[in-house]
């Protein structure tokens, strides 16, 4: 990539993570099913299955989800200097508001029409979130595995209802896919 | 020195906080509240409420409140810094890995089994926020539903799946939708 193209294209990677990282409230989750609407739907620059990797990789790692996905992002778009922009994006925004806000904290958390705001933009993040399900979902249905199901299922159930640790379910559901992967080695010794 | 000692109690936050968002906050009570008592457990229950309301994880949220109220702007930068040190040495050594090992044959199933269980872990956090939007935080029964915030967010829903619309832009109409509506009802009642 020459000099120019490359700057243009960590410009555009800054913007964008900077732009997300600012309307994003809530957790992590939410600021993955945001990148998956830029960089997978709107850029290209990822696809559908890289996102859903780097998500299980950023939530598995120690730290805040949203700064582990903006590392894998980076890295993924443009290396090294990718990387350190799209950290850079994600970590100002939340930096400046918090600033601001620990000078007139409690004023802004009383304020009645704030809180209207605010509770509304909830009932958006919560559109968003499953829309994205309902699209990265349908795409692992569509793919007829019945271990899939299964796996979906039991974690979905784990997860809401049983209130288990996140890095179980991912440790399980990587031990899952080892079985799977030492079966098929076998099958394949067999024949 | 007061910038290695923020510096330092978020590095021990960024690295032991597994999990993500709620699970940082005990971690951060005992740095900042508890072993250096750097901020009182009042004013750090308002920090997680704050936390709550603007965009940006807990974490770096928390590091920037208490780096401000310990040592001004630089206490900040240098408790932010502390916060995601570990995760750019981990995650990137990890993506790395990744990246050589993803077309090796059992990565490839770990991964295909790994993706199903975090379309799961998306649909929880995000039923979670339905239920509180529904509920308005409140115990679940029929006379705590919020009518207005159930209205807006079938609205949006509806929009995003039916237009693939911008979904900062879905929120910022949310926020406002609700701004207006609520206000109408305390005026006319």
């Amino acid at each position: 990539m020459k000099g120019k193209e490359k700057a243009a294209l960590l410009c555009k990677l800054f913007l964008s993570t900077l732009y997300i990282s600012a309307f994003t409230f809530g957790g992590g989750f939410v600021i993955v099913t945001f990148m998956k609407r830029k960089f997978v739907d709107q850029y290209h620059w990822i696809d559908e299955d890289e996102m859903l990797d780097i998500t299980a990789l950023a939530q598995s790692s120690p730290g805040a989800i949203a700064v582990n996905a903006a590392i894998l992002v980076g890295w993924k778009v443009a290396g090294f200097f990718g990387m350190v922009v799209s950290v850079l994006g994600t970590v100002l925004p939340p930096m400046v508001i918090l600033s601001v806000i620990s000078l007139i904290y409690q004023k802004f958390a009383q304020n009645t029409y704030v809180k209207f705001v605010l509770a509304g933009m909830q009932a958006g993040v919560a559109a968003v979130i499953l829309d994205v399900v309902c699209s990265l979902g349908g795409k692992v249905l569509s793919e007829k595995q019945w271990v899939y199901y299964a796996v979906m299922i039991l974690a979905f159930i784990a997860t809401f209802f049983l209130d288990v640790n996140v890095v179980y379910i991912i440790l399980a559901a990587a031990a899952v896919g080892i079985v799977q992967a030492l079966v098929a080695k076998r099958r394949r010794c067999g024949k | 020195m007061i910038y290695f000692e923020l510096f330092w109690s978020f590095l021990q936050v960024g690295l032991f906080s597994l999990g993500g968002g709620y699970a940082a906050i005990p971690l951060i009570q005992s740095q900042v509240v508890e072993s250096r008592g750097w901020i009182t457990l009042e004013e750090f229950t308002n920090l997680i409420t704050i936390s709550e309301m603007t965009p940006g994880p807990i974490a770096v949220n928390s590091a920037t409140f208490v780096g401000m109220h310990i040592a001004g702007l630089p206490g900040a930068i240098f408790a932010t810094l502390g916060c995601i040190f570990p995760s750019l040495l981990i995650v990137s050594a990890l993506f790395f890995l990744y990246a050589k090992l993803k077309e090796n044959a059992v990565m490839q199933k770990v991964l295909g089994a790994l993706r199903p269980a975090v379309v799961a872990l998306i649909a929880g956090a995000g039923i979670e926020i339905l239920l509180l939007v529904i509920f308005g935080g409140e115990a679940k029964v029929l006379q705590n539903v919020q009518w207005v915030s159930c209205i807006l967010f079938a609205v949006a829903f509806f929009v995003l799946r039916k237009w693939k619309a911008n979904p900062i832009l879905v929120m910022c109409a949310c926020g406002l939708g609700n701004l207006l509506a609520q206000s109408a009802i305390q005026y006319w009642s």
